[in-house]
Parts: structure tokens; C-alpha cells; sequence
């Protein structure tokens, strides 16, 4: 440490060059290290990160298919698509919302509901994907945005497609609605494996046809390579693989029978449902009241949801599949049948009702719907006057399993299977189910109830109808259908749905004869249904029913007029015609409607009217039930009048009679 | 009047063959920019303006004898050590880095300065003690290095630290510093290392991990190397042609005007400009450092060669860290990539080159 060195320049210059050129070499071998990496990328790794480079570049951009359209039997459109224009926000792009919304609303028309709706999506959606704030604007609107455009960056016009429902609240319940996609449908898509052919796709059937055929109505999503940014954004399309559009579907439903029963139907709350006998397809089939379908594709905004799901006539509940009621006396004819085909009645055969049923060994009296009963009354008369006295015998001499059995086959107790999502199967009871239900066993009481279609018994308006169109065709029984045919949209083709055989039920014709001529009676004078029937064109089969909705105290006597309109009976109406070739079947269930005679029937009379004549309904049949109804003594077919309090919920029911 | 007196001794002091190569260079930068910013006005007329403004400091600089510049290597030296002890005190804080020093009118970054200075001091330094050079001055060289190293590394700007730290290794190492001492340093430097990487901050580990494994955080800190790899391996051996790299003009690559700039050229000239690159800045390098070993004082060797060699390191830790074999350190490719202090400062250290090699004949040792 302490030497001191003297400098030789010469050497210090020489070992200064040595390590100069020193350093220079390590520089030179540094400068190859980076030539060979470069070599390695470059030239050995070249393909690799070729196509790194265009993936980076090329992104598959989907093109959503436009959704088929929904046509009705006559090629009435039921739901369409149309293009409009929509003002669309992209939020990671346009700096300060509120602030843009702001000066938006300068130029085109925003109200708060779209401003509501706007702050939901936002809500749902990714910050790179724009939001709609409003749809549908009008081209002076387009064009006064188109100027000023450059005020608003991440602000955008885009022509899209809507669905629209032009029937609205008529064939709500049919044609159904789509909605957003939400997390429980993408769960879905995934579980199918459909979800890449949804890419793109915001909107997809919630309810009605538009969820049962989504899978054709959706169609095929297409695929558009596009030349992208790192931020996603296009900048040019390289190619394109068109969409293939959803498919059509064509149904059996006829929207004008639908509006004429919509129409005949006034203010009354209700179902319809008709069927082809033939075929099972579904020519109408109503709930009223309805809602309009509309207003949910984008997502119901909270003060109409409200209004729809806590109105008291529960428009959102499709009654003709979800209401569940007795079915009443229309259960009769289905009895009859039961009684002629086990061999417990003959066509002959009468009794003598004294207005009453007894137990043996018991003074329990089931009543007559007439207090003073139908004198002597034979099969075809039963159903003509609706005897309940001969009905509670016959149940009784029947028992409840042969009861379930046969009345099983015509699909009571059981989904129709129609091709709508959400159906109820209603309830045909059996000391199985009451034993698994309640823990119970059966008592004789309740088949005698059973037999006029009154206890646990339960039916969805659907059900009902496919009884009737089973017993209309002599006991074929087809899976009810909306789906006439689809239309394949790649070759054009209309590919007819066939009808789907459930079960054919071994009836014997002289039996089916008998039924059918009584139910004819019915609409004759002398039926309950007279007054509906009066001057029909052809052979009109029908039967009459009542649905208690409340318990009429032991003793005292169901007076409508004194009973709150919501409280009245539902009426039910079967029928089917031409009788002897029958081209419709029809079930139509009026809430707090009264007497299946005096508002149900008239109904169904003038559908069919319209269905086999094509004649147009004059008014409504009957005013709203707020208003009294006149009633007519002779066609008179109220429900029974039990002297133990009947309850219109089996668990209630289950209990008086248990006691 | 000193313009006038600088243009009539006119071109006398520049390095013809070194000035030439470096033409190339900015030519071939204008045209990289060019692309880079996709053929931006603003952007390319600044990029011209910058190079301007660098060659003046060229030319500027070419006229400063060597003995006035080593009058400024002590000056120069304290203020940048003054300054940088100010920033440790009292500097702002941007993303997350002590660097900037607030002055009111405008924030400067001293370890700037400290680029030239250092090495500058240190020759200067050696330059003095060179008659009986004890190892004791060399130990104060070193310590004159390391002082303002580890207040660099503390803002934290390891980058700098490093390249500051290599031109200053340049000046003792080529002042003859002992192999054995080299040797020593150099093993303590691999014993240290376990140590340092504790020393490190998160990011730094974070780059160093990023480097050896880029797919391990591909949109986060792996995105720079996994995009500008990309970029170079698929420019392939002729390249996608001037102004056509997808990589470039889509807006995958980042800081692709600056430190990232050397992807665009490669995705775009592919190897065989990446080869001509090399070319040139191998050639510039050659000639710099003839220059320098004919330089009649010791300054002047010391300084022109550590400036020379310093312009390869940073070239070198560029291009490396872009093709993804080097941690991503700030480092601009030297006069190609756009930004004036850089390019300005990487020209004034050439005209410095320049000067020491052109005053030899007008000053004798």
C-alpha cells in the first residue's frame, strides 16, 4: 500500500491499448451473443412467433344471427325482428359519464326510465363493451348526433336488430318473450355446450315459444375475422363467415281465434285453451289477463315489474297451464264413460235422485246441486242436468283406484307435455298419494266428492282441454302442440312436426256414442247449456262446470249476489264440435265467472262459432263480474253444496273430511 | 459572434468516417420514429427538432479543448453529487421512484448529469494522479464511483445506477486498475449477489424474474417482453417491411417510440437490418474507440474510451433487454429511439470523442 509506483507512459499506453482491445473484443462477442438470439428468434422461432403475431392482430369477431321469426297458422307474424338505431356507450372510452349523459340529453331525447335502465346494464356489463342508453331513435335524431359526434368520444350510433311482439298482451302467454342473458342462462349455454354460439348474442328466449324453440329460433352466430388493436378495437374486416339466421317457426294457434277469444272473453279473467282433435296442435290457447311481452326484452325496469307481479290478477301467471282448479261437473262425462266402459252403467240404467247421497250406514247427505233432485235420471240425462246425486253413486260403486285409472288415461293428474315450459300436472288423487301426502287413508266420503270432479281433484285448463279433445277423437290422446313447423333456414325447407301419440285409450264407440250425443244435449233446451248453444250451426257437444272458490257453510245456500265478485265460482266450459267429426276441442275456465252456463259456455260458443263458421263475435259474452250477470234458472249448474264446509285446497278438504 | 467564430473554423474539429456513421444512424432513426409513431407530424418534426438539438451539442462540444472540459469535470461532478443528495432529501416522488428534483420552474433528474460527470470526474481524477498512481488513488476512484452509484440505486433507478456505474468501471479499469483487484471485486460481486437480490425491491425482483420467465405475468410485467419478442421473432429474416409491422401499428407494443423502439425496427427490417444495425453501431464503436487510443493525453483516452464504450453498453443492454435475454432496465437505444436529453446527451459524449481526437495537434501533452 505504501510503494510508490513511478509511471512508464510507454507501458501505461500499451497496457491501456491491451485492455482497450480487450474490451473491444468482449464488446464484439456481446454484439454476436445478440446476433445469435436474434438468429434464434428470428430464424428458428420465426413460425412460432409468426403466429403469435397473428393471433395478436386477428380476432374472431361474432356475428349474431338474426332470430327466426314466429309466424301463426295463417302466416300472421307473431314476433318479428326489426332494425333501429340505438345510442350506445362505451364507459372505458368516454371519460366522465355523467358528464356525457349530460350533453347527450341536449341532443337527443333521455327519460329517467332510460336513464334507469342504462345504469342497470351498466351495472351488468364489462367497461370495454358499450351499453345502449337509448334504442329506437328517429333519424332526425341520428342525424343530429351523426354532427356533433365528435363531442363524444366512446359514444356510438348502432343499427340493431329488436324483437318485437305485435299481438302484445294477447299472445303474451303463447309466444313468450326474450330477456338478457343472464348468469343462470350462461350456466346453461355452458352445461349445452352452446355457449361459443351465443358469442355476441345479448338476448335469448325467457318464456313461451321463444324459450321452447330457442334452439331454432337462435340460429347459427357467424364469425367475422377482424383485423384489431391491443385495445380490441376493429380496424378492418378480413373475413367473413355469415350468420345463419334462426329458423321460422310456424304454429298451429290461430292469432285471429286467439283475439276473438280474448275478445269474447271482455274483462273476465280467465283461460282458453283449444284444440285441434285431430292432431293435438294448439289453436289457441289464452290467459287473461295478459301483460305486454315488450317491455321485458331489455329487462323490466323495477316500477313495471311491480305493477305486473303484485297486480291481484297475476297477469304474468299463464292460467291455462299454471291455474289449477276442481274440475267441477266437466268431469262428468269423463265418469259416464268410466261407468259404461267398467260395466258399472248401461245406457238405460236410471236412478232415482232424491236430491241427495248417502253411505250405507251413514246419514251423512251429499247434495244436489237441485235441492229437490232430478226425479228419475238415466246416463244421458246425468250429464244433460248435470245430476250430481247420480255421479256420487256411481264414484261410490266405482272406487277411487278405478276412478284414477281410467280418468288417468285422459291425462288427468298428469303434464300434457305441451310444448310450453312451466305447466302444471294438476292433481288426480289416489289413496297412494293421499297415504304419501298426508299420511291418511282414504275415506269413501272423498270418492263420492271425487266423482263430481270436487275434492282434492285438481285441473289446469290445458288438462281439461286434453281430455275433452281425447274424448272428442274417440280416445286418442295427442301431445298437445304449438309447433306446426320450423323452417329450416339454410335450404328454405318447412319441416312439419308430427303429431305425437301419448296414449290411445281402448274405448268401446257405442260408449263414446252415448257420452257424445249427451254432451250434444247439453247445448240443446233442457241442458245446461241451452241458452249457449241456442241456434248453433252444427252439432255442438259441451259440458257445463262450476269451481268453488270458497266453503259455503253447512246448511246455507252459495247466493251470488251476495258474495264478493272475487269470491264467486269459477265457471268451466268442455266442448268440442262439429260432434260427429270434430275439428276443435276447447276447455275455458272464467274466473269468479259464476256458472260455467251463463259465462264459460257462451264463450267457447262463439270461438267455435269462429273457428267452424268464421263468424265474428258481436260482444263480449258477458259484462265484467263486478256487474250481475243474469241467470238463467233452467241452465242452472252450480257446484255441489256439501254440508261439511268444502275448502278449495285438498289440505283443507282432507281435513273436514277426515273428521 | 461566437457562432461566427465556430463556423469559420468550420468542420475542423469533427471526425469525418465517425460523423458519417453517425448520420446513418439518425437517418435510419428518423425512418424507425417515423414508423413507429405511424407516421405522426408532430412526433417526427420533434424527433427532428431533438436531432437538431444533438447535433449542435455535437458540434458544440467538438470545439471544447480537453483542458477546458477537464476544468468542469470537479465543478460538474459537485453539483451532481449536491443534487443528488437533494433528491434522497427532498425529491418527488413519481411512480414510486425518488428521481426528480422539483427546482419550481421545472424538475430536473441529476443522475442525467451524473452520466457524463462521473466518468468525466473520475478521468479527470486519474488524469491528475497519473505521474505516481498509488492504489490508494485508485481506491478513491472507486469510491468517487460508488458514492453517487448508491444514491442512485437508493431513488430506486437500478438502470442508471448500472450504466453509470459501467462508465465509471471503464475509466478505472482502462486506467489500470489491477486484474487482481478486478478479479476480487469481481468475486465479491457473485458472493454479494444472494445479498443484493434481498436489497432489491419487489419490482426490480419482479423484472428479473420477468426476464427468465415472461409468461409468467403475461398482461402485467411480462406484457413489454412478451409483446416486443414477439414483435422481433416474427419480423423473420427480410422483415414486414417499413411502416407494415402489425405489432407496431396495431398498439400491441409499448413504449414503442422510446425504449421499446428497437422492436419496431426489427419487426419491420427483420434480421438482416438487425445485422446491418449491428454493423453500424460495431462500426461507430470501432472507429470511437480508434479515436480514443489515439488521444495524446490520459483524460482524453480514459474519457473518449469509457464514453464509447458506455454508447456499446447501452446499445447492448437495449437490445438485449428488447429480445428478451436482459431485465427490462429504462435504457433508449442510443440514437435511434426518440427523446432529446438521451440523444443529446449520446451526441455530446461523441462530439467530446470528437474533440479529444482533433485537438491533438493543436495541443501537446
Amino acid at each position: 500500500m505504501k510503494t510508490l509506483r513511478l509511471i512508464n507512459p510507454e507501458l501505461e499506453f500499451l497496457r491501456y491499448r491491451r485492455r482497450l482491445e480487450l474490451a473491444g473484443y468482449i464488446a464484439a462477442l456481446l454484439f454476436m451473443v445478440l446476433l445469435g438470439r436474434f438468429f434464434w428468434l428470428q430464424v428458428l422461432q420465426y413460425d412460432r412467433y409468426q403466429s403469435m403475431a397473428e393471433n395478436n392482430r386477428i380476432a374472431l369477431v361474432p356475428a349474431p344471427p338474426p332470430r327466426g321469426v314466429i309466424y301463426d297458422r295463417n302466416g300472421a307474424v307473431l314476433a318479428q325482428n326489426y332494425s333501429a338505431y340505438t345510442l350506445e356507450i362505451t364507459p372505458d372510452k368516454a371519460g366522465d359519464l355523467e358528464e356525457t349523459l349530460a350533453r347527450l340529453a341536449e341532443l337527443v331525447e333521455i327519460t329517467p326510465g332510460d336513464l334507469r335502465r342504462f345504469r342497470r346494464l351498466l351495472g351488468e356489463s364489462k367497461g370495454f363493451e358499450s351499453v345502449a342508453v337509448r334504442s329506437r331513435l328517429s333519424e332526425e335524431e341520428v342525424a343530429r348526433f351523426a354532427v356533433n359526434r365528435y363531442r363524444f368520444p366512446g359514444v356510438e350510433v348502432r343499427a340493431r336488430l329488436f324483437r318485437q311482439y305485435p299481438y302484445s298482451d294477447t299472445l303474451a302467454h303463447v309466444v313468450g318473450y326474450i330477456g338478457r342473458i343472464n348468469q343462470q342462462d350462461k350456466d346453461q349455454l355452458q352445461a349445452d355446450g352452446q355457449d361459443a354460439n351465443y358469442r355476441g348474442t345479448d338476448h335469448i328466449g325467457k318464456a313461451g315459444v321463444e324459450a321452447s324453440y330457442e334452439h331454432w329460433l337462435h340460429g347459427r352466430t357467424g364469425v367475422e375475422r377482424v383485423e384489431t388493436d391491443s385495445g380490441g378495437r376493429a380496424v378492418r374486416v378480413l373475413s367473413r363467415d355469415p350468420p345463419t339466421s334462426g329458423s321460422n317457426i310456424h304454429l298451429h294457434l290461430d292469432a285471429r281465434l286467439q283475439q276473438v277469444a280474448a275478445e269474447v272473453f271482455g274483462d273476465y279473467r280467465g283461460a282458453l285453451v283449444a284444440l285441434d282433435p285431430r292432431n293435438g296442435g294448439v289453436l289457441a290457447l289464452m290467459s287473461k289477463p295478459g301483460f305486454d311481452p315488450n317491455l321485458f326484452i331489455d329487462g323490466i325496469d323495477a316500477a313495471n315489474w311491480k305493477e305486473l307481479n303484485d297486480a291481484f290478477e297475476r297477469p304474468l301467471i299463464n292460467r291455462a297451464l299454471r291455474g289449477v282448479y276442481p274440475p267441477g261437473s266437466t268431469i262428468k262425462p269423463f265418469m259416464a264413460l268410466a261407468g259404461l266402459e267398467l260395466g258399472l252403467r248401461q245406457p238405460g240404467d236410471s236412478i232415482v235422485d232424491p236430491g241427495y247421497f248417502s253411505l250405507p250406514g251413514s246419514r251423512h247427505r251429499y247434495r244436489d246441486w237441485k235441492k229437490d233432485g232430478h226425479g228419475i235420471v238415466d246416463l244421458k240425462k246425468s250429464v244433460v242436468v248435470s245430476c250430481d246425486t247420480y255421479y256420487y253413486r256411481l264414484a261410490n260403486q266405482m272406487g277411487i283406484e278405478n276412478m284414477h285409472r281410467f280418468l288417468g288415461q285422459f291425462g288427468f293428474g298428469e303434464r300434457s307435455g305441451v310444448d310450453l315450459d312451466g305447466e302444471l300436472a294438476g292433481l288426480l288423487p289416489s289413496p297412494a298419494w293421499k297415504k304419501r301426502r298426508f299420511r291418511q287413508p282414504w275415506w269413501p266420503g272423498e270418492t263420492v266428492i271425487a266423482g263430481i270432479g270436487q275434492g282434492y281433484t285438481l285441473a289446469t285448463p290445458m288438462q281439461l282441454a286434453v281430455a275433452t279433445m281425447a274424448l272428442a277423437n274417440d280416445g286418442v290422446v295427442y301431445r298437445p302442440m304449438l309447433l306446426r313447423a320450423w323452417q329450416d333456414a339454410e335450404t328454405g325447407r318447412m319441416h312439419y312436426a308430427a303429431p305425437q301419440v301419448v296414449g290411445r285409450i281402448p274405448l268401446k264407440s257405442r260408449h263414446v256414442a252415448v257420452v257424445k250425443q249427451a254432451m250434444v244435449e247439453v247445448t240443446l233446451p233442457g241442458g245446461t247449456a241451452a241458452v249457449a248453444g241456442a241456434g248453433a250451426a252444427y252439432r255442438f257437444a259441451g259440458k257445463t262446470g262450476t269451481a268453488q272458490v270458497i266453503g259455503i257453510k253447512q246448511g246455507a245456500r252459495y247466493d251470488e249476489k251476495r258474495i264478493a265478485a272475487h269470491h264467486r265460482d269459477h265457471a268451466l266450459f268442455i266442448a268440442f264440435a262439429p260432434a260427429d267429426a270434430p275439428k276443435i276441442a276447447v276447455a275455458v275456465m272464467v274466473e269468479n265467472g259464476g256458472h260455467g252456463s251463463s259465462t264459460a259456455a257462451p264463450i267457447a260458443r262463439k270461438v267455435i262459432d269462429y273457428w267452424l263458421l268464421g263468424k265474428l263475435p258481436g260482444a263480449p259474452v258477458a259484462a265484467a263480474p263486478a256487474q250481475e250477470a243474469p241467470v238463467d234458472e233452467e241452465s242452472e249448474d252450480t257446484g255441489p253444496v256439501l254440508e261439511d264446509a268444502p275448502a278449495t285446497t285438498p289440505a283443507e278438504e282432507g281435513a273436514a273430511h277426515a273428521g | 459572434m461566437l457562432v461566427k467564430r465556430l463556423l469559420k473554423r468550420g468542420v475542423a474539429h469533427l471526425d469525418p468516417p465517425l460523423a458519417g456513421l453517425l448520420g446513418l444512424l439518425l437517418l435510419l432513426s428518423l425512418a424507425t420514429v417515423y414508423s413507429a409513431s405511424g407516421g405522426d407530424p408532430d412526433k417526427v418534426l420533434a424527433h427532428l427538432t431533438n436531432m437538431g438539438v444533438a447535433l449542435t451539442a455535437l458540434f458544440l462540444a467538438s470545439h471544447i479543448p480537453p483542458q477546458r472540459l477537464m476544468q468542469f469535470a470537479l465543478p460538474a461532478y459537485a453539483v451532481g453529487l449536491l443534487l443528488l443528495v437533494a433528491v434522497e432529501l427532498v425529491g418527488d416522488v413519481v411512480n414510486g421512484a425518488q428521481r426528480w428534483l422539483n427546482l419550481g420552474v421545472t424538475r430536473i433528474q441529476p443522475s442525467e448529469l451524473m452520466r457524463l460527470a462521473v466518468p468525466l470526474m473520475i478521468a479527470w481524477y486519474l488524469h491528475h494522479k497519473q505521474e505516481i498512481l498509488r492504489p490508494l488513488d485508485h481506491a478513491v476512484a472507486i469510491g468517487l464511483l460508488l458514492v453517487p452509484v448508491a444514491l442512485i440505486i437508493h431513488q430506486p433507478d437500478l438502470g442508471t445506477a448500472l450504466l453509470i456505474a459501467t462508465s465509471g468501471f471503464f475509466v478505472i479499469y482502462l486506467g489500470g486498475l489491477s486484474w487482481r483487484v478486478l478479479a476480487g471485486a469481481a468475486a465479491l460481486l457473485v458472493l454479494a449477489a444472494p445479498f443484493a437480490w434481498h436489497l432489491l425491491h419487489g419490482y426490480q425482483r419482479q423484472r428479473i424474474l420477468t426476464m427468465l420467465d415472461p409468461s409468467s405475468d403475461p398482461l402485467g410485467a411480462g406484457y413489454h417482453i412478451i409483446q416486443s419478442t414477439i414483435a422481433v421473432g416474427s419480423g423473420g429474416v427480410a422483415g414486414k417491411g417499413w411502416m407494415n409491422g402489425t405489432q407496431t401499428h396495431l398498439d400491441f407494443l409499448p413504449e414503442r417510440t422510446t425504449d421499446f423502439i428497437f422492436a419496431v425496427y426489427s419487426e419491420e427490417f427483420g434480421l438482416i437490418g438487425n445485422f446491418l444495425l449491428l454493423l453500424l453501431y460495431g462500426a461507430i464503436i470501432f472507429r470511437g474507440l480508434v479515436l480514443a487510443a489515439g488521444a495524446p493525453t490520459l483524460f482524453g483516452r480514459l474519457m473518449s474510451a469509457s464514453l464509447v464504450l458506455t454508447f456499446f453498453i447501452y446499445a447492448f443492454v437495449n437490445m438485449g433487454m428488447v429480445s428478451g435475454i436482459l431485465p427490462v432496465v429504462g435504457v433508449p437505444l442510443p440514437l435511434v429511439s426518440y427523446g432529446g436529453t438521451s440523444m443529446v446527451t449520446v451526441l455530446f459524449g461523441f462530439g467530446i470523442v470528437m474533440s479529444v481526437a482533433t485537438h491533438k495537434k493543436l495541443v501537446k501533452t
